[in-house]
């Protein structure tokens, strides 16, 4: 397995993700880098909106290396995540190779050529090292988890015909999970483990200046208070970090100078997009708003 | 090297020294508060930490907990262990070795000024320093702790420091008492005035440790108190976990079996590719997997004053089903029965929740006891047309009629209208039958009935429903 150059400490893994505009917590960081190193797959955890799947793509840009994402869903089965066989080749060789004995079909119609790779393949037989990203994995059911054993372990899939696929480069396997169940020993044992949650008030005005640097100081600050604010009411769904980017961009083109209820009212369903969810904001946080003295 | 028992509580042996040693003993630690941590996960923690600097305190941290603590609960219990072990494994080792920092420890505290000493502080606990707001609560805990005022309470000691320094969250300070520029300075987030808390604890410990020359006693961690909730939202995350764990389980067992084989779905793709085999000619059909149907819940629970206890810990198990199901329907019940499924779905604060429920239930009629009987009339007449092999209802009650007519032939009705029908019963099975409990009239109509007033009992009940083994009490 050619091994390619890994970063060297953890603070070159924290400036690679920062220059590929993902502004990474010490865990994260650190995490990062024991993958690379270690060539361990990572399994981040954490709610909704906290930049998980943002963590592989700025992985993937860091690294350069290709990304292949997975999006897992209830009900997705091998044939759609590992390889399938492409049977209308396999046909047209056999009714094309009329003349030849079935032995030769037999051991032709199941070569590579008539493999067709889904991601989990392809980030396997890639001969670039890749990101491999396994979106949402708690969205499938167990059986599909043992499969992924063998992979993740081992980086390679055994398949019956052929024998078995080894990966030429090693890939850095990212697996996300909301937490909806709770997923099998057999995988966490093989992965490292990282709780990603929302970042603290430095943080999130760094990726929110990142993203908008446009925007006021003063603003910035006042805005990540209100979404933190936000973010502490027991909400169906509290806002994420992209919403919160979303929100700072809408400011910006709303000519916004300072949050005050008015601009709050109208601008408030970019973070908080469910109805009792609304009421709930609207009524604790907006009233808060219109106090006078609250000048950040 | 002496099995001795040290003076900070049972270490069971001393072992050999160095950092492998610690590192088992640290996992075995672990294992006893009930993580699992496998031999593969020990591995690869000496694997991480040789890629890291071990001078510096995170990164060594956080190396151990991505290898070993995979899950959330994991990290709480890491986090707590962490500090305790390694912290005290290298008290422990100054007190075996006599090494103490005697008078130097403060060296430097009588020319300190306490003005600046402020700034310093304000300043670190802004920057988020750690280095730096360790150095200085050291500095500050000689400067103010160690006038003979010192409480010999930790948590006194850390309030009071923290009160004579002026720092408090999200305020601004005092004008007159501080030193120039004091308007323009921002206030202190409060998770970053917790995080110099820590420190100033952390040190006043260290300080006692020292003085006293012993450790604490280390107590086990996971003692919870798993009783009976009697503050909801504080075992509320529990119950939401057994909870979610239950999903899982009603979501996927039982169903797939039901139905009939000729209502299976050719699965053309994969008939058509397993034809290969045959060159060519679909001789063996594939069929569609069957995935489990979701499954149609309905809880009933007693909200009587007979179960008044019982009630807090039922509504908290309703609201971790509403987060979970969708397809729930939720009654409560005394002498009548009423629909609440609009309130869980929303209102999400629980004090809320419990209020509205108790005053827009509208299910007590005059005597407030429990008619169960009818109960199930209301009911079946209610939703007999929703009831279908797919529906599972689960009961919440104590089946105490209170002399009132159970009508057991209408219950079980509904047990053989839903696919299931499981009973959760608040009272220790000891005091099943007994007084006007009729709980082996309806026991034989259910698919299952327990004993359920802990979370534990409820872990029990997914288990069983899972078709797991009940662990034992």
């Amino acid at each position: 397995m050619a091994e390619t150059q890994a970063p060297a400490s953890v603070a070159e893994t924290k400036e690679a993700l920062a220059a590929a505009s993902y502004l990474a917590d010490e865990s994260a960081a650190l995490v990062s880098f024991l993958a690379q190193r270690l060539g361990k797959p990572i399994l981040v955890e954490g709610p909704a909106g906290v930049g998980k799947t943002e963590l592989a793509k700025a992985l993937s840009r860091a690294s350069g290396r290709a990304l292949i994402r997975l999006q897992c869903y209830e009900g997705l089965d091998e044939a759609k995540a590992l390889y399938e066989w492409n049977y209308r080749k396999q046909l047209l060789r056999i009714q094309a190779g009329g003349e030849s004995g079935w032995e030769d079909v037999h051991g032709d119609i199941f070569s590579d050529e008539f493999l067709l790779a889904r991601p989990l393949m392809q980030a396997i037989a890639s001969p670039e090292p890749v990101v491999l990203l396994i979106d949402e994995i708690d969205k499938t059911d167990q059986e599909f988890e043992a499969m992924l054993l063998e992979l993740l372990s081992d980086f390679q899939i055994t398949i019956p015909e052929l024998g078995q696929v080894s990966a030429s480069s090693m890939p850095i396997v990212v697996l996300t999970s909301n937490n909806s169940r709770e997923l099998t020993e057999a995988l966490k044992r093989r992965c490292l483990y990282l709780w990603l949650d929302y970042p603290d008030l430095e943080r999130e005005m760094e990726i929110v200046r990142l993203h908008a640097p446009d925007l006021s100081e003063t603003l910035t600050r006042r805005l990540v208070e209100v979404v933190r604010m936000v973010r502490d009411l027991d909400l169906k769904k509290p806002p994420s970090i992209a919403e919160t980017i979303d929100w700072a961009r809408t400011l910006l083109l709303m000519g916004a100078e300072d949050i005050d209820r008015e601009t709050f009212e109208q601008s408030m369903s970019i973070i908080v997009k469910h109805r009792t969810d609304i009421d709930l904001v609207a009524e604790r946080v907006g009233m808060r708003l219109s106090a006078p003295t609250q000048a950040g | 090297v002496s099995a001795v028992a040290s003076p900070y509580g049972p270490r069971a042996e001393a072992g050999p020294p160095g950092l492998a040693a610690k590192l088992l003993g640290f996992c075995e630690e672990l294992r006893s508060e009930g993580v699992a941590v496998g031999t593969s996960e020990i591995l690869d923690a000496f694997a991480a930490l040789e890629q890291v600097p071990w001078e510096s305190r995170d990164d060594f941290r956080e190396a151990l907990s991505a290898t070993i603590a995979k899950s959330q609960e994991d990290r709480r219990l890491f986090e707590l262990l962490f500090e305790r072990w390694f912290f005290r494994a290298a008290e422990a080792e100054a007190i075996e070795r006599e090494v103490g920092e005697g008078e130097q420890r403060h060296e430097g505290a009588e020319r300190l000024d306490i003005d600046d000493l402020r700034e310093q502080i304000r300043q670190a606990i802004l920057d988020g320093d750690d280095d730096a707001m360790r150095d200085l609560a050291r500095l500050a805990i000689a400067a103010f702790g160690r006038q003979g005022e010192g409480s010999g309470v930790v948590g006194v000691d850390v309030q009071r420091i923290r009160r004579t320094l002026e720092l408090s969250a999200g305020t601004q300070p005092q004008q007159g008492e501080a030193t120039d520029g004091a308007a323009e300075r921002p206030p202190i987030d409060r998770d970053q005035l917790n995080r110099f808390e820590r420190h100033l604890r952390r040190e006043l410990e260290r300080d006692l440790i020292e003085r006293t020359e012993t450790l604490p006693p280390s107590r086990p961690l996971a003692e919870l108190d798993r009783a009976l909730p009697t503050s909801p939202t504080q075992d509320l995350a529990a119950v939401h976990r057994a909870v979610s764990q239950m999903k899982r389980r009603l979501a996927t067992l039982g169903h797939e079996q039901r139905g009939r084989r000729k209502a299976q779905a050719v699965d053309v793709r994969r008939t058509l590719r397993a034809s290969l085999e045959t060159g060519g000619v679909p001789m063996h059909l594939r069929y569609r997997p069957k995935r489990p149907r979701r499954p149609e819940i309905y809880v009933l629970c007693d909200v009587s004053t007979s179960v008044t206890s019982a009630s807090v810990f039922f509504l908290s198990v309703l609201h971790a089903l509403h987060d979970s199901f969708r397809k729930l329907r939720s009654f409560v019940f005394i002498e009548r029965i009423s629909e609440v499924t609009e309130i869980f779905e929303h209102e999400r604060d629980f004090r809320e929740i419990a209020r509205r429920v108790s005053s827009e239930g509208g299910v007590a009629d005059v005597s407030g006891y429990t008619d169960y009987g009818r109960v199930w009339l209301e009911f079946l007449t209610e939703i007999s047309d929703d009831l279908d092999p797919r529906s599972t209802v689960i009961v919440l009650g104590d089946a105490r009629t209170n002399g009132r007519e159970p009508h057991a032939e209408v219950f079980a009705q509904v047990a053989e209208r839903a696919g299931r029908l499981f009973w959760l019963n608040p009272e220790p099975k000891l005091y099943w039958n007994y007084g006007d409990s009729v709980m082996a009239a309806y026991e034989r109509h259910c698919d299952g009935a327990f004993e359920c007033w802990t979370t534990r009992h409820l872990e029990n009940f997914v288990n069983v429903v899972a078709g797991g083994v009940p662990a034992a009490d």
